[in-house]
Formats: C-alpha cells, sequence, structure tokens
C-alpha cells in the first residue's frame, strides 16, 4: 500500500467523507426500514387472531392458550441446544485458536465452517436417521434409572424422536457458527497482552483466563446469540426430528412443539384465521428473540472496557 | 499492488469464465429422447405458462401429467409446487394460479370468494386422483390382519395397547399374535391424508371415534408422529410393534397393510375397490351445476370397496380472462382427466383410476369453461 | 504460540523441581484404557463407552497427579487443556457422522452421469420404477437447481453484503453510542430471529404488492435471502471490525487521512479475513434454506436461468421436495439417492465458496508481523 494513495486528500476527500458518512447512515437506515416493515407485516397479518373469538382459534381457547405450551417448548429446545453448544463450541474454538498445532488448526476451522453450510433438512435426516434410534436406548436406561427425576420421567419414547434429541440436533447445528466466530474472535487477542500474561508466569489456562476470555467476551457473547437466533428460529430440523405433542416436563416422551416447527408444519395447509394464528405465532417468536437479544445487550455492555475500538 | 490487482482481475476472469462453463453445459432433456419424437407435436397450437400450487399427494402424479402433457404440447410450461392444499386453493383465489390442487373441496367461503375471481359461476373442484389409504403396521411375521372399523379406532386412541388384544385376536383366527405394545403413529403436519382418515373413523366407528374429522390430528391422543408420507412410513418401518395410516403408494416392504371390515366382510386394499367405493359415493350437497365436490361414502356395504380413500380435486376457474389461458388449462385437465392421463398418474404415483362415469362427468364440467365475456 | 509455552517449560524443567515427567501422559493414557476396558468388561462392553470412560479416566489420572507433583495451578492447566480437547472431540463426533452419512448415500448419485448436467424435465415415477426394476441408471438431475441456488444467492450477497457492510462501518466508525447506533445495533439482532418462513412470506407480500400476487421470481427469493443474511453480515462484520486496533486508526489520521480512506484502506483491509469469513457464514447461513425459497421462488422442474421471471428450484428445496414427495412414492429410493447427491454437492459449493473467501482474504488483507 503505497502512502501517496493514502495522502491524497483535499475538497475530494471532504466530500468523499460525507458521502460515504451517508451511505453507511442509509445502509443502517434501511435496515430499521427492512426490520420496522417486517413487524408491520406481522402485526397486520396476525391482528385477526387477537380480536378473533376464543373457540375459533386452534385449540379452541384463545391464542394464549395456544402460544403458552409452543413458547415453553421453544425456549426448552433452545436452551438444551445452547447448554450443550456453548461450552463445547468455546472449547473447540480454544483448541482451533491456541491449542492445536498450526497446520491442523486451519484444516479443522475450515471444517467447522463448512459444517454451518449444511442445509437444515440434512440435519433434520440425519436426526431421524441416525441420532434418533441411537438415543432411545439411552432414553429408556434413563426412564429405568432416574425415573424419579421429572425431567427423565417414563415412558421413554420408543423412536427416540424426543425434545432432547431436538435440542442436540440443534445444539449440533449452531455448534459450526459459535465456533467460527468465536475462533476468528479468539485470534485477534493482542499478542502482547497473551505474552505478558504468558512473561508473568502464567499457565497456559491463565493466560487464556486473563487475556482472551475478557478481550472475547463481548464477541463470544454476540456469536452465541446468533447461534441463538438460528437454534429459535430453526424449522425445517425440529419438523423432522421432534414427535411433537402437547407440553410436558419429560425431555425423553415424545411430546413438546416448537414454534418455527408448528408454523412449518401447518402452514402448507392453513387458510384464513388459522393462517393468521400461524403468523401471530411468529410474531411471538420474534418478540422473545427481542427479549432474549436485550439481555445479552445487557451482559455485553458491562464489559465494553475491552472493545479495541472505544 | 500490481500483484495485488492481478490477482483480482484473475480472480474475476476465472469466475467469469467458470460461470459462463456451467451455464453452457445443462440441458432440460434428462429422459434422453429426442425432442421431435411425440407425433402430435406439430398439431398442438397450445402455447404458454400454466401455474398450479396445492396439494403434496398429487405431487408425484402431477410430474407424470406434466411429462406427458408437455410432451404432446412442447410450447407449454407446466409449473407446478406442492406447497400444500391450503395454500393451493389460497394461491389460487388470489389470482396467482391458473389451477389449485386440493385433497379437500372448497369451502363454502372460498366458493364466493372467487366469484370475483371467476365470474359468477366461481370455481369448480373436479375429482382428479384417488388414492387409497393403508392402515399399515409392523410386526414381524404378520404381513396382513383383519381390523373392524372399532378395533382400528380403540387402537389409535391407546384403549387397545397390545397386539395380541381379544379384540384383535377374535377377528384373525389362526394369526399367532405376539404381546407387542402398539405404538400409534400419526402425520405431524396438518394433512389430507389425516382429513380423510379421521372422517372415516368419525363415520364408521362413531361409537369410539368422538372427534370429527379434521386436517390436524388430535392433539390429547398417545403415539408418535412424523412429518409426511414418507416420514410416517420411515418410522413405521423402524419401530416394531408401530400402526399407522399412509397412503397406500408409500407403503411396502416388510410392512404389513389391514383387511378393513366392510359391512360383514373383509376387504383388502386395491386400487379398484377404492375406485368403487368413490364410485358409491354421492355429490356433496349445495354445489354448483359442475362443481363434482364428492361427499364419500364412509360406510359402504359393497363388499368390492375399500372406504379409506382420498380423493384429491384440481380447481379451477369456471371463466377465464382470456382465450389463451381458458384453452390451456381446458387441455391440461383433458389431459389429465383421459384415460391416458390417469394411466400415467396410476403408473407412476400408484394411484387409483377415476371411473369412466366420473371422468365423463368431470370431461363435461372441463368443456364447459370459456371466456369472461 | 502452543510451540513458545513448551520450550520455555523445557528449559524450566532443568531449573526447577515439580514438573511431570514427560512420559507422563502416555502412561495415564495407557493405564485409563486398560481400566476402561476393565469396567466395561463388567458391566457389558461397547466401543463408545469404552472411549468416553478413558477420556474422563485420563482426566481425572493427569490432573491428580499433577495437582499432587507440580500444585493446583498446573493441575487447573492440565485440566482445562483436557477438557478444551475433549470439546473438540465431542463436538467432531457428531460433526464427522453427518458428514459420513452425506457421503456415503450422495456419492453414488453424484456420479450418475448426467446428474449434474440434466434438469428434472421429463422425469416423473415411470422413468423412476424403471430405474429401480431393471437396474438401469437413474435418470433426472440437478442442473435447474443448482443453477437456480447460485443465482439465487449471488443476488441475495450482491444485496446484503453491501448493505450490512456499510452498517457495520457506521455502527463502529460513525454511530459509536449514539441513540441511532444503538437502535441499529439491537434491531439487527432482532433481525437474526426472524424465522426463516416469516423472512420469505414478507418478500412475497412485498412482491406481490409491488408487481401483482403471485410473483415468484429467483430475485423475490434473494430479496428473502437478504433479509436473513443482512443481520448475520452486519453482526460479523461490526465485531471483525471493533477488534481493529484503535493505533492502527490513529496513525493514519495523524498522517492526514481523511476517514473514509481510514476506512477503505486501513480498517476494512484490517479486518478483511474476519469479514471474508463473516460473509462465507452468512452465505452459509442461507444457501441452505428451504421454505423461504419454497414461498417466493416456487418449484421448478426445468432450467430457468432468468432471476427477474419465472419459477426456480434450489438445491435446498429440491432436496426437500424429493426426500417429503419422493418422484415415485412407490419406489423412493432414485428420490432419495438424488436428495443426498444433491445435499453433497451443496456442501461442495460451500466448501469452494469458503476457499474462495480464504483466497480473497489473503488478496486483501495487509501482511501482518504475525
Amino acid at each position: 500500500m503505497s502512502s501517496n494513495s493514502l495522502t491524497s486528500a483535499g475538497a475530494s476527500g471532504r466530500t468523499g467523507d460525507k458521502v460515504f458518512s451517508g451511505f453507511a447512515l442509509g445502509a443502517g437506515a434501511l435496515i430499521l426500514l427492512v426490520l420496522f416493515s417486517v413487524a408491520t407485516f406481522l402485526v397486520v397479518q396476525a391482528a385477526p387472531t387477537f380480536v378473533a373469538n376464543p373457540s375459533e382459534v386452534a385449540g379452541g381457547e384463545g391464542f394464549w392458550k395456544y402460544i403458552l405450551p409452543l413458547v415453553l417448548g421453544t425456549v426448552i429446545a433452545a436452551a438444551i441446544a445452547l447448554l450443550i453448544a456453548t461450552p463445547v463450541s468455546v472449547g473447540v474454538a480454544l483448541f482451533i485458536s491456541h491449542f492445536a498445532p498450526r497446520r491442523l488448526a486451519q484444516g479443522f476451522g475450515y471444517i467447522i465452517d463448512l459444517l454451518a453450510a449444511i442445509p437444515s433438512v440434512v440435519y433434520g435426516a440425519w436426526g431421524v436417521a441416525f441420532l434418533a434410534p441411537a438415543m432411545a436406548p439411552g432414553y429408556q436406561w434413563l426412564a429405568d434409572n432416574a425415573g424419579w427425576f421429572p425431567l427423565f420421567a417414563g415412558p421413554a419414547s420408543a423412536t427416540g424422536k424426543t425434545i432432547l434429541t431436538a435440542g442436540i440436533v440443534l445444539a449440533v447445528m449452531v455448534i459450526p457458527i459459535v465456533t467460527s466466530l468465536s475462533r476468528e474472535i479468539f485470534l485477534q487477542t493482542p499478542k502482547l497482552h497473551e505474552e505478558a500474561a504468558l512473561a508473568l508466569g502464567a499457565t497456559r489456562w491463565e493466560m487464556i483466563r486473563m487475556a482472551v476470555f475478557p478481550f472475547g467476551r463481548p464477541g463470544v457473547v454476540s456469536a452465541i446469540m446468533l447461534g441463538l437466533g438460528r437454534a429459535l428460529g430453526e424449522t425445517m430440523a425440529v419438523a423432522l426430528v421432534l414427535s411433537s405433542g402437547p407440553l410436558i416436563a419429560s425431555l425423553i416422551r415424545s411430546g413438546n412443539q416448537t414454534i418455527a416447527a408448528e408454523i412449518a408444519l401447518n402452514f402448507p395447509e392453513a387458510t384464513g384465521l388459522s393462517l393468521s394464528t400461524l403468523i401471530a405465532a411468529g410474531l411471538v417468536l420474534f418478540v422473545i428473540t427481542l427479549a432474549v437479544n436485550m439481555l445479552a445487550r445487557w451482559i455485553v455492555g458491562r464489559h465494553k472496557e475491552f472493545s479495541g475500538a472505544n | 499492488m500490481k500483484a495485488l490487482s492481478f490477482g483480482r482481475s484473475a480472480a474475476v476472469a476465472v469466475i467469469a469464465a467458470g460461470a459462463l462453463a456451467l451455464s453452457a453445459c445443462g440441458s432440460d432433456n434428462a429422459t434422453g429422447t429426442s425432442p421431435s419424437a411425440g407425433g402430435s407435436a406439430a398439431s398442438s397450437n397450445l402455447t404458454g405458462t400454466l401455474t398450479g400450487t396445492g396439494s403434496s399427494a398429487q405431487g408425484a402424479a402431477i410430474d407424470a401429467w406434466k411429462s406427458g402433457f408437455t410432451a404432446a404440447n412442447p410450447k407449454v410450461n407446466v409449473q407446478y409446487s406442492p406447497d400444500g392444499s391450503g395454500a393451493g386453493r389460497k394461491a389460487f383465489l388470489s389470482g396467482a394460479t391458473q389451477f389449485a390442487g386440493s385433497d379437500a373441496a372448497m369451502k363454502p367461503e372460498e366458493i364466493s370468494q372467487s366469484k370475483t375471481l371467476c365470474g359468477p359461476d366461481g370455481a369448480i373442484d373436479l375429482p382428479v386422483y384417488i388414492s387409497p389409504i393403508a392402515v399399515t403396521f409392523k410386526l414381524s411375521g404378520v404381513k396382513e390382519l383383519n381390523l373392524a372399523p372399532d378395533t382400528i379406532a380403540k387402537m389409535f386412541r391407546g384403549q387397545i395397547t397390545t397386539w395380541n388384544d381379544p379384540a384383535i385376536a377374535a377377528d384373525n383366527p389362526g394369526v399367532t399374535l405376539p404381546a407387542t405394545k402398539i405404538t400409534p403413529v400419526h402425520r405431524s403436519d396438518d394433512s389430507g391424508t389425516t382429513q380423510n382418515f379421521t372422517d372415516y373413523l368419525a363415520k364408521a366407528a362413531p361409537s369410539v371415534w368422538k372427534d370429527k374429522g379434521a386436517q390436524t390430528w388430535p392433539s390429547s391422543l398417545p403415539g408418535e408422529n412424523a412429518k409426511g408420507t414418507s416420514g410416517v412410513v420411515k418410522t413405521v418401518t423402524a419401530t416394531e410393534g408401530a400402526l399407522a395410516y399412509a397412503d397406500d403408494s408409500a407403503v411396502g416392504g416388510d410392512l404389513g397393510v389391514a383387511k378393513v371390515k366392510v359391512g360383514s366382510s373383509w376387504v383388502k386394499l386395491s386400487a379398484d375397490a377404492a375406485a368403487k367405493a368413490v364410485e358409491l359415493s354421492k355429490p356433496a350437497a349445495g354445489r354448483a351445476a359442475n362443481d363434482l365436490a364428492l361427499d364419500l361414502n364412509r360406510t359402504p356395504t359393497d363388499p368390492s370397496a375399500y372406504p379409506i380413500v382420498l380423493v384429491s380435486y384440481h380447481v379451477v376457474c369456471t371463466t377465464y380472462k382470456d382465450q389463451a389461458t381458458a384453452d390451456l388449462v381446458k387441455g391440461w385437465e383433458k389431459y389429465v382427466l383421459s384415460d391416458e392421463g390417469q394411466k400415467a398418474a396410476a403408473g407412476s404415483a400408484k394411484s387409483a383410476p377415476l371411473s369412466s362415469s366420473l371422468a365423463q362427468k368431470a370431461l363435461a364440467a372441463v368443456e364447459a369453461i370459456k371466456v369472461k365475456s | 504460540m502452543a510451540t513458545a509455552t513448551t520450550t520455555i517449560a523445557r528449559k524450566r524443567s532443568a531449573l526447577t523441581r515439580g514438573q511431570l515427567p514427560s512420559y507422563a501422559p502416555w502412561a495415564v493414557v495407557a493405564a485409563a484404557v486398560i481400566l476402561a476396558a476393565a469396567i466395561m468388561a463388567l458391566v457389558g462392553f461397547n466401543a463408545l463407552g469404552w472411549g468416553v470412560l478413558s477420556a474422563v479416566l485420563f482426566t481425572i489420572g493427569l490432573v491428580t497427579w499433577s495437582a499432587a507433583a507440580e500444585g493446583s495451578r498446573k493441575a487447573k492447566d492440565k485440566l482445562a487443556t483436557c477438557l478444551v480437547v475433549g470439546s473438540f472431540l465431542i463436538a467432531v463426533l457428531p460433526l464427522v457422522s453427518v458428514v459420513w452419512i452425506v457421503l456415503v448415500n450422495g456419492l453414488p448419485g453424484l456420479v450418475t452421469p448426467g446428474f449434474l448436467g440434466t434438469s428434472m424435465n421429463g422425469i416423473s415415477g415411470l422413468q423412476d420404477n424403471t430405474s429401480v426394476n431393471t437396474g438401469s441408471r437413474v435418470l433426472g438431475g440437478i442442473y435447474h437447481s443448482l443453477m437456480g441456488t447460485l443465482l439465487i444467492t449471488l443476488w441475495a450477497t450482491v444485496i446484503s453484503v453491501p448493505i450490512g457492510l456499510l452498517t457495520s462501518v457506521y455502527l463502529v466508525e460513525y454511530g459509536n453510542d449514539r441513540a441511532l447506533a444503538r437502535a441499529i445495533r439491537f434491531f439487527v439482532d432482532v433481525m437474526t430471529g426472524i424465522p426463516s418462513i416469516v423472512a420469505g412470506l414478507f418478500a412475497a407480500a412485498l412482491f406481490a404488492a409491488i408487481s401483482g400476487p403471485g410473483t415468484k421470481t429467483g430475485f423475490v427469493a434473494a430479496v428473502a435471502l437478504s433479509v436473513l443474511m443482512i443481520p448475520v453480515v452486519v453482526r460479523s462484520s461490526e465485531e471483525m471490525l471493533k477488534i481493529v486496533p484503535n493505533e492502527l486508526r490513529e496513525a493514519a489520521y495523524a498522517l492526514g487521512v481523511r476517514k473514509w480512506r481510514t476506512i477503505l484502506k486501513v480498517v476494512i483491509p484490517t479486518a478483511i479475513s474476519g469479514i471474508a469469513s463473516g460473509v462465507t457464514l452468512a452465505i452459509a447461513r442461507v444457501i441452505g434454506e428451504t421454505a423461504p425459497i419454497l414461498v417466493t421462488a416456487g418449484f421448478a422442474t426445468k432450467i430457468n436461468m432468468d432471476v427477474f421471471s419465472g419459477w426456480m428450484s434450489s438445491l435446498p428445496t429440491f432436496i426437500y421436495t424429493q426426500i417429503l414427495n419422493p418422484t415415485s412414492p412407490a419406489n423412493p429410493g432414485p428420490s432419495v439417492q438424488r436428495a443426498w447427491a444433491a445435499a453433497l454437492v451443496l456442501i461442495i459449493m460451500v466448501m469452494l465458496l469458503n476457499l474462495g473467501a480464504r483466497l480473497v482474504a489473503r488478496f486483501f488483507a495487509p501482511k501482518t508481523g504475525r
């Protein structure tokens, strides 16, 4: 990069500044506009549900009675997915960025990126064909030995197509996303910080805890939020894997349902009020994401001082 | 800097060349037949694009009709998207498509809605596709069972829980039934198959099945579920002791299929028996003259009729905006209803053929399609 | 990085006591494997249980020994190492299993002649039944879907990358903590939560309002995918721009460089590797979407190269319909084979894309000291 290309300033530079910042601002505003129109679209389409006679809405007891189990089911599935995916992804990202030999690390990173692209239909097909049958004996064992615990109450599903299996499939889908971003963040930790920590006699783990984690935390939270977005909104994989049913506490029986899968399963045959009910369900999903993101923003906000650009 | 921009332009060149190479090598001629082979091709003067959406049950049949119809009319492009019956009717009513494939006839409010699009006579339902629904099960060593409607209903409701239940054994003398647990499997998505099966149970076993026929399986019942016919069949195949209902075309392999009690005899599922049950059905009440929606007879007494069938319709307008569209729709539906079309669907999708009397009525309705004056 | 620590450790071992001997890990591995085998022999042997148990025993053994010989700090380090490597193995298992299943099921279809070069035009259950009954090759291919996916994704990328990148530039370089920037940041997060089907319905409704009901084209699908893609691009590029050291910006300003030139020539090139990886991830996120494409681009069996008119097929919709509505319900074999092969093609496409992104990153990135 030659220095004269950088310093050819002047009047054109000033307009350049204005135009460029204008474009940047415009792009941001456009996003707000798009989101606003999506929200309007959702509200308009969903409106009939909220004013309809409760007995006509799916389930016959009004929209809120209908949506509540779905909300809980969505939260359960996403929670299982994140509980599994977060530690594993951070571990894998650390492994690639700080533990694995450099040559291998690049290859691993490449493979993980690749896995983010496998279409959800394939994960769903894998879950049904491979994971669910493999989990079924495990569920049987849990029901026999830990059945007193409400989460593992029997009778276990014979096909293994339970909310736990769906959560695991979601976790497998989320891991590549979270790993890929976290890895990039960890790799950007200032070398000076790391070397300073090591020079003071820190072990590798202490170095990671004191230099890498504080630096990477906001980014990792962002990555997890992206993963959560996918886990909450995933349709096809859950629709294929989960044998849905009413809300139950047990993770190893067939039952529960997520909002996204409910929409995907019933959308093709929906007309009139049932269609607007499904769109209202989409709106609720939207609100859940909003709430979760507010929480995440709050967490990140407390650790702002580590950002490089402040 | 120079090396850099060279790299960039090289990359662009490579991508462009690759794109060109890719776009040049494709072919629409997947079957390897020469396009001029069809003798009737020259005589056809239909042109244009015919668009439909709807029933996924019809998907395989539409593929067959499409290839047959476009072979005879090479200037026509037919596109069909198996989005689902509800979505299909909705798209049709919004004017987005020229026909809809639907597993259920139009609802009354949809008929009145169709009058803004299709003129005063509205839209009509044409039965085009009959698919028998099999009551299927996975039980090693047992390929065929006699099941009465009440027994089937009780098994799906969880009131009969093992295969060696006396109710089943009584109808199947000489068959050794294991004590395996019954795992009922149903569709997780709303579907016309569920609608027709629950309708059958509600009418044939009213003392046990108190729910009405609906697209959605009653959620309070026990059992497993899976998405789509293929999902149900896969789940049943993988689960010993599973019981399910599924479109017959997808049922095969080592799954057993039940003989159903009709009147006082046991009827085996066959295309002819399904067609017979449709023939015995009455037209639905309160419909326009050319609307051929059927009120399916679930409780025939004729021992050659198999009553668990799904009839899928094409929804078309009675009047279209312009001559070209009207001709296109007429040509298409005539082919679909013809012997040739029904045979193509039977060969490809294992559907049951329409009886000739019903096909004649439908053809007459198609002939009556005209242009908006 | 890793080599630096070990060399330091090795030099020190000559001087200090309390270090585990270099054969320690191997000894613990051997002990753990044997012990696990013995325990498994008692409860009933299976390979997976054996592996897991060995790993657990190894971790316990090594950490305990290290705690006894080296003290708690070193032991914690060993524990963390074991956990990190363990999590990698846990992640790799299902992922490898997915890839393996796609490979095994997809290869036979992929090597069928004509699979890549033809469309599904004219293929019906008759052909599939014949190929199953006579054992002849499976007809029909994915060319139409391949082109559809390439074109739709290309357009989606063309729409969303500039918007996404500019937005993230605004957020990091201009907006800082202004209310608007905070709002954008927040709503971008919300956007990641739009269920994909809703994005599809929104795009379909938008174009139905603009150009009449039932407008289904590749471009509508590209817009739907952009709605899903933009937040991912913004989110990842924002993170990448944020970690560009402020020293670089300040150095450029000190040289009298305009802010926009600084952003274009210093900030973005520094972050380009991360941005490229984020964009790839965003493309990867949408390239496999099924539902929004079905409602926006329809489902074609013929080749259509025009994104602005006519229905288009894409690989995910192709896979979806082939699996759920086989061309021949009675013989789903050929359809399933085509579906898996199409999935394999999709993965290979993303692999090439990834490779491309890496090359881009290498071309554009400034030389770093590392």
